[in-house]
C-alpha cells in the first residue's frame, strides 16, 4: 500500500536498463505507487529533459522534481519512505553507519567494476577482447563471493535477512547475465566457482520484487532485445 | 568523542585523501594521519583496502572505510554533532548533493585526466573543449545548489563544497599542467568566486597541498607514464 501523502511519483525506465530496475524494486520494497514511463532512447521525450545533464535512465520524477542517477534515487527512495511499522517498506540501507559504507562500497564495485566488464563483452567486437573483458567480469564476480560471504553473515542476503542496497545493486543483472549465457554461452555467475551467489541469485529471483520488476523469463527473447539495442545505440553514436 | 581512534592512510597530493581530510578537519576531529608511500604500500593499507589497494582509508576503532565519498558520508553520519552537518537534511537536496559528486568523480575529474594527459594537440583541443563544457555544467549546479548563498551548502561549507574542495589545487594547477584556466572569473563568476572563497577559509588552508608542489608532482607523473608506455612499445617491438 502506497503511503497516503508522499505525492506523486513517475519513473522514466527502460525495460533493457538494470539501472531503471533498480529504481523500481526500491520502489517495489517499499510499496510505492508510480507511475512508469517506457523511454525511446533513440528519440528522447520531453519528459528525459527532466535529466539534461546526463540524459540518461531512470530519472525519479516526486512531485515533479527530477532526482537521477539510480543509487541516488535508491537511497532517495529509501530516505523518503523509510521503514514504517507495517511491515512494508523494510530499510534499504542498514541503519548502522558502518554497514551503510560496506553497502555503498560494494554498491560502487558493482558499478566501477562488474558493470563496465559485463559491458565490455557485449561490445567486444573481438574474441579476444571479449576474453579480455570475461576474465574482468569472472574476477570481479569472485570478489563478490566473498563480499557475499561477509555481509550476509549467514543469511540469506547481502542485506541479511531481506533483500537491501547491494542485493539490488547486483540482482538488477542478473537479466543481462542471462543474455550473456545465450548470447555468448558464458555463465558469469557459476555454480561451482561461485555456489554462494548462485544460490543467492535463485533466492533473489523468488523475491516478489524480483518476480514483478525483472524482465520476462524467455531469455531469449531478452537476450534478442537487448542485442537490437546495443546494435542501435552503435548505429546511432556512429552517426 | 572519547574512545574514537581515527587513523588517515593519505597522500600528500591525493586529491581524494584530502577531501577526507578536509571532512575531519571541518568536523574538528582528531586523528593520526599516515602517509602512504604509493611504490611501497604499507600493511596496513593492504590489509584495509585489499580490494582496491588505495588511498584514503580511514579507520575507525580498527574498522577501515574506503573511497572518499562513501568515507565523508560516514564521518557526517558517525559525528552528527559536530559541526558542520555536511549532507543537507531535506532527501531531496541531499540526492542532489550526491549527483553532482558523481557527476565531479565522472565526468570533472576523468576529463581533466584526459585533458592532462591528451598526447596530439587535436585530442587536447577536443579534451579541453570537454572539460569546459563540464565546468560550465558545475557552474549551473552551484547556482543551483547555493542559491545565492557563499557555497554549495548554503551559508556554511557543506558536503559538495567538501567534494569539489578537495580537488582544488589539482584543479588551480589546471592552467600550468593543461593551459587552461578553469574557473576563469568572467566565464564561470560563481566558481570562481567559489575557489577562492574555500581556499581562504582557515581549514582549507591547514589542509589543501600547495599548488607548485602538486604541479611538479603531476609534471613528473605524466614523465612516468609516458616513460612506462615508450618502455613497453619498446619491449613489444
Amino acid at each position: 500500500m502506497a503511503e497516503e501523502g508522499k505525492g506523486e511519483v513517475k519513473l522514466l525506465g527502460l525495460h533493457v536498463s538494470p539501472f531503471a530496475i533498480r529504481a523500481r524494486i526500491a520502489l517495489r520494497l517499499k510499496g510505492v505507487s508510480y507511475e512508469y514511463l517506457e523511454q525511446d532512447l533513440f528519440h528522447k521525450g520531453d519528459l528525459l529533459l527532466s535529466n539534461p545533464v546526463n540524459r540518461k535512465v531512470p530519472v525519479l520524477i516526486h512531485d515533479g522534481k527530477p532526482i537521477c542517477e539510480s543509487l541516488v534515487i535508491v537511497q532517495y527512495v529509501d530516505e523518503v519512505w523509510a521503514a514504517g511499522g507495517d511491515g512494508e517498506g523494510t530499510a534499504i540501507l542498514p541503519a548502522d553507519p558502518y554497514g551503510r559504507a560496506i553497502a555503498r562500497f560494494w554498491a560502487a564495485y558493482i558499478d566501477d567494476k562488474l558493470f563496465p566488464a559485463l559491458t565490455g563483452i557485449m561490445k567486444a567486437t573481438t574474441e579476444e577482447a571479449r576474453a579480455e573483458k570475461a576474465k574482468e567480469t569472472f574476477a570481479a564476480v569472485e570478489q563478490l563471493e566473498k563480499a557475499f560471504a561477509e555481509c550476509s553473515d549467514g543469511k540469506s542476503f547481502f542485506g541479511g535477512d531481506s533483500v537491501g542496497y547491494v542485493d539490488l545493486a547486483l540482482g538488477c543483472l542478473l537479466p543481462w547475465f542471462g543474455a550473456v549465457r545465450e548470447m555468448f554461452g558464458l555463465e558469469i555467475i557459476d555454480a561451482a566457482k561461485t555456489p554462494l551467489l548462485a544460490a543467492w541469485a535463485e533466492r533473489f529471483g523468488e523475491t516478489a520484487a524480483a518476480k514483478e520488476v525483472l524482465p520476462e523469463p524467455d531469455k531469449a527473447e531478452y537476450a534478442k532485445k537487448l542485442q537490437a539495442h546495443w546494435t542501435a545505440a552503435a548505429a546511432a553514436a556512429a552517426k | 568523542m572519547a574512545g574514537d581512534e581515527l587513523k588517515l592512510l593519505g597522500h600528500w597530493a591525493s586529491e581524494w585523501a584530502c577531501r577526507v581530510r578536509l571532512a575531519l578537519q571541518l568536523k574538528g576531529l582528531t586523528y593520526e594521519y599516515l602517509e602512504e608511500d604509493l611504490d611501497n604500500k604499507s600493511e596496513l593499507l593492504l590489509m584495509s583496502n585489499p580490494v582496491h589497494k588505495k588511498v584514503p582509508v580511514l579507520i575507525h576503532n580498527g574498522k577501515p572505510i574506503c573511497e572518499s565519498m562513501i568515507i565523508v558520508q560516514y564521518i557526517d553520519e558517525v559525528f552528527p554533532g559536530a559541526s558542520p552537518s555536511l549532507l543537507p537534511s531535506d532527501p531531496y537536496e541531499r540526492a542532489a548533493a550526491r549527483f553532482w559528486t558523481t557527476y565531479m568523480d565522472d565526468k570533472l575529474v576523468v576529463t581533466w585526466i584526459q585533458t592532462f594527459f591528451a598526447k596530439t594537440i587535436e585530442e587536447k583541443a577536443e579534451r579541453m573543449k570537454q572539460l569546459l563544457a563540464v565546468v560550465d555544467t558545475l557552474e549551473g549546479a552551484l547556482e543551483e545548489c547555493s542559491k545565492g548563498k557563499p557555497f554549495f551548502g548554503g551559508d556554511s561549507v557543506g558536503y559538495l563544497d567538501v567534494m569539489l574542495g578537495g580537488l582544488l589545487s589539482w584543479l588551480h594547477g589546471t592552467e600550468a599542467l593543461c593551459g587552461v584556466d578553469l574557473f576563469n572569473a568572467t566565464r564561470t563568476p560563481l566558481l570562481s568566486a567559489w575557489a577562492e572563497r574555500f581556499g581562504a577559509l582557515d581549514d582549507a588552508k591547514a589542509v589543501l597541498p600547495d599548488i607548485g608542489r602538486v604541479i611538479e608532482f603531476a609534471k613528473m607523473w605524466r614523465a612516468q607514464m609516458a616513460a612506462t608506455e615508450a618502455a613497453t612499445a619498446d619491449t613489444k617491438n
